[in-house]
């Protein structure tokens, strides 16, 4: 075991983690810990853009960007953090481009946007365009970006270290964080990071889902580290499925190919959006175009010879318009599809896309442990965390917006506290709890394998949390998991060396995923109302007089060590936004 | 390429869409032993699928122990450029049917091999070592420097300049132009294609202010005169960059001073 001593340690490299340790560097020496090389993040693989009203190339003003984030995510939104979401936005936008991103161009010079899914002109006219964009890669070059500030800055990188636990300590009858224990994939080498602050960024959760578009590494590391040191998680229930995956393979085709006017067609050939969102059509929020999707394809107007999908019609654009604002998603038709979108309709169905709750912060990033009380020393920011700007549904183009915006937040604020305080003691034995971990995963004898399981676990969420939830499906993930949970702990590895051994932290991973599909099991089956992305067929309308607060799920192990999971609630942050009905 | 193979799959698409196939894959494991080995393994699998699908099957119903790089899974992270049947790909955007081939007297698939890219050490199976990669990438200065004071609002740009750095943008730092490079295998000291790509993009950016300075880093003995123009890189990019197009307009700015 080695051990290390920095001001603050930030965990993940995508854009949260780099915006902030771009800040952080500057104020505090930093050690970034990423289980992929920087630039293998998955906000690469975001496509349409980033929301700011710059007003480039119309109208806008952030006033109605934060009533659209507040709308879009069904009034569950904190008021005061989508404010400032979309007030700092402008700021976001214009110091990524001094950074060196190459956004897209007017003819005057100034950066490009385009309409995207629920982004409108005043509180709901009409779309807006309102997302600023690099072709669609947008995430790609924010990844790239922010990677060669990041060399520029000298930040330091260590790359493919796993953060397997959260070390915190009392410190006069206070929690507090003392640093982070990471496995290191090269040598199998445990090291403790004492820092004085800790930012999480290690994205989200999405891989608990069959059909998504999240890379294999969004296994919720960080999520699971904070909840088994007994933090809770905020709005578990709430998972957002983007309407245009590829279909069976969930890869990600971008809201920007309908921004840019592409339509959504069943097999009649109608554009079916225009029955359920009559003012915004196609974009419309992502929740309500998933939903709109499946009740096609339920009645029975679905595409192919079993009718489990619709198609994205880019027929009627121009071929020069789809080389030049969406190559890279034609290209991905092309490539496993075999499809020519300039001919052909790509068939797609929803996939699961983005986390809306995790880790809850306030609005400088600093970990909440209740509903008010922060851990001195621990933040949190992206996907990760749960701010909460996204709400019960987030809009396209908030997240890279979101990852900007608290990154650089966070960043700041752990820099500062760092500056203020000492390091606190590591705890007796710091890696007592990874060590053991590592050593049952590679000692175990046990028949169960880690393919299996997750396999059923994919299986399971596919089939009863996703777009449509019931009390009776949402029960039988909840049993399955309990079974696949129980059925982990006979599991075992192949590989028992210390090099590379990508076999045991696939293991860890499962046991992280499986622990975060239970909360949001929990979660959803308590939350009788549907709202954004959490649909409940048997609740299906909103209930604010019951449900306009946030669900906090904690950890609990009684005396007998038996695991539970106790869920508390959270009043949502109201400034001059009132609920009002959701139409698009 | 695979025409055969494709005809057979249609007729037979719909009995079943798997097919057996043999992937020949290079292991090496230093805890085990100092030499590498080739060994293969026979999996069932519809040929619409991709080559790390075919690596999934083997470390997760077969071999645990098989190790190898991937994250994002269709083509933009850049973690799995390996050799597949000798040419440098992305295993999440290779489909089976596109490298399979029968052999014409048994009917059989031949092998499929795959195997650590080229001119990087590896560490284990199909793992390599990147940092002297990513060391010749932060060597060229991958980054905008500007002087003077920043504007309020963004810097202008004309749609025709952004569009003149654009296909060097598109770079995913996956290392397979560079481990396509032959003058790279042979002498590890040569910036490599990548390096060269991430210059060009900040080379020809109208907002920048270092050019002059990259060109000078380039200029070096193991800078863009080592290229032989032997186009392996360009045939490589899993991004469709014109890599060495791309190499060559560095040579002639280095010449003419004009970029």
């Amino acid at each position: 075991m080695k051990i290390h001593k920095y001001d603050t340690v930030i965990v993940g490299a995508g854009g949260a983690g780099m915006r902030a340790a771009i800040e952080s560097t500057k104020r505090s020496r930093t050690a970034v810990l990423t289980k992929l090389y920087p630039t293998r993040s998955h906000t690469g693989a975001a496509q349409g853009g980033m929301a700011a009203a710059l007003a480039n190339v119309e109208e806008d003003n952030w006033e109605w960007h934060t009533f659209d984030t507040i709308k879009g995510g069904d009034y569950l939104v904190d008021q005061d953090a989508a404010e400032i979401l979309a007030k700092e936005a402008i700021d976001a936008v214009l110091d990524l481009e001094k950074m060196g991103l190459p956004f897209n161009r007017t003819p005057d010079g100034t950066i490009d946007q385009r309409r995207f899914g629920g982004h409108s002109r005043n509180h709901g006219e009409a779309p807006v365009r309102r997302s600023c964009y690099a072709a669609d890669r947008t995430g790609h070059m924010i990844l790239q970006t922010l990677y060669q500030n990041c060399v520029k800055e000298g930040v330091e990188f260590f790359n493919e270290f796993y953060v397997l636990d959260q070390l915190i300590v009392d410190i006069g009858g206070v929690k507090t964080s003392a640093g982070v224990v990471a496995y290191e994939l090269a040598t199998g080498e445990i090291h403790v990071f004492q820092a004085k602050a800790v930012i999480y960024a290690s994205g989200g959760t999405g891989k608990f889902f069959k059909v998504t578009s999240n890379a294999h590494t969004l296994t919720g590391d960080g999520q699971a580290a904070c909840y088994r040191r007994g933090l809770p998680l905020e709005d578990m229930e709430f998972f957002q499925f983007h309407p245009t995956g590829i279909w069976r393979m969930g890869i990600l085709l971008t809201e920007g190919a309908r921004g840019e006017g592409g339509i959504l067609r069943n097999k009649e050939g109608e554009r079916f959006m225009e029955k359920y969102a009559p003012v915004m059509k196609d974009l419309a929020s992502r929740d309500v175009v998933s939903r709109s999707i499946y009740t096609e394809i339920r009645e029975g107007r679905g595409c192919g010879p079993e009718g489990d999908h619709v198609y994205l019609d880019l027929t009627h654009l121009p071929p020069e318009q789809l080389d030049a604002k969406l190559p890279d998603i034609t290209e991905f038709a092309r490539t496993y599809l075999g499809i020519e979108p300039y001919t052909d309709p790509i068939p797609i169905q929803p996939t699961a896309h983005y986390a809306m709750g995790g880790i809850p912060t306030n609005v400088q990033g600093e970990v909440l442990r209740d509903n008010t009380t922060v851990v001195p020393g621990l933040y949190a920011a992206g996907e990760v965390a749960c701010v909460s700007v996204h709400g019960a549904n987030r809009l396209g183009t908030n997240s890279l917006l979101d990852i900007n915006v608290f990154g650089k937040r966070s960043g700041i604020a752990a820099a500062e506290y760092a500056a203020k305080h000492d390091h606190v003691e590591l705890p007796e034995n710091p890696a007592e709890l990874v060590e053991a971990q590592v050593e049952r995963l590679r000692s175990s004898t046990g028949d169960e394998r880690v393919a299996d399981i997750r396999r059923e676990l994919q299986e399971t969420m596919d089939a009863n949390v996703m777009v449509f939830r019931t009390e009776q499906t949402i029960k039988t993930a909840v049993e399955k998991i309990g079974e696949l949970r129980d059925r982990y702990l006979r599991v075992s590895i192949q590989d028992k060396g210390r090099r590379f051994n990508t076999d045991l932290l696939e293991a860890v991973e499962l046991g992280n995923l499986l622990d975060l599909a239970e909360v949001m099991a929990v979660s959803a089956l308590a939350r009788k109302e549907s709202r954004g992305g959490h649909y409940r067929e048997d609740f299906p309308n909103r209930d604010d007089v019951n449900f306009m607060r946030h669900t906090m799920a904690y950890r609990e192990v009684g005396d007998d060590g038996t695991e539970s999971i106790r869920l508390d609630y959270k009043p949502v942050v109201q400034t001059r936004y009132q609920p009002m009905e959701r139409k698009y | 390429m695979a025409t055969p193979l494709l005809d057979k799959v249609e007729d037979e698409a719909a009995a079943s869409p798997y097919i057996t196939v043999t992937l020949r894959i290079r292991r090496f494991n230093p805890e085990i032993s100092d030499e590498a080995r080739w060994e293969d393994f026979s999996i069932e699998i519809d040929p619409k699928e991709r080559v790390l699908d075919a690596l999934h099957k083997i470390k997760w119903d077969v071999d645990g122990s098989l190790t190898f790089r991937r994250s994002c899974a269709h083509g933009i992270c850049g973690s799995d450029a390996m050799r597949i049947n000798g040419k440098n790909r992305l295993a999440c955007k290779t489909l089976i049917k596109d490298i399979t081939s029968f052999d014409r007297k048994t009917g059989a698939t031949k092998p499929i091999t795959v195997e650590a890219i080229k001119g990087l050490t590896v560490l284990k199976d199909l793992v390599v070592d990147m940092e002297p990669f990513f060391q010749a990438y932060r060597d060229v200065m991958p980054f905008l420097v500007t002087t003077g004071n920043e504007p309020t609002r963004e810097r202008l740009q004309s749609a025709e300049d952004r569009e003149r750095f654009d296909d060097t943008t598109k770079c995913i730092l996956c290392a397979a132009c560079t481990s396509s490079c032959p003058v790279f295998w042979n002498d590890g000291q040569y910036f490599g294609p990548a390096a060269i790509v991430n210059a060009h993009r900040f080379i020809f950016d109208s907002r920048d202010e270092a050019g002059e300075q990259r060109l000078e880093i380039l200029n070096d003995k193991d800078g863009v005169w080592r290229c032989r123009t032997t186009f392996n890189c360009t045939d490589a990019c899993p991004r469709g960059i014109e890599v060495t197009k791309a190499i060559q307009e560095v040579k002639r700015a280095l010449i003419t001073r004009r970029f």
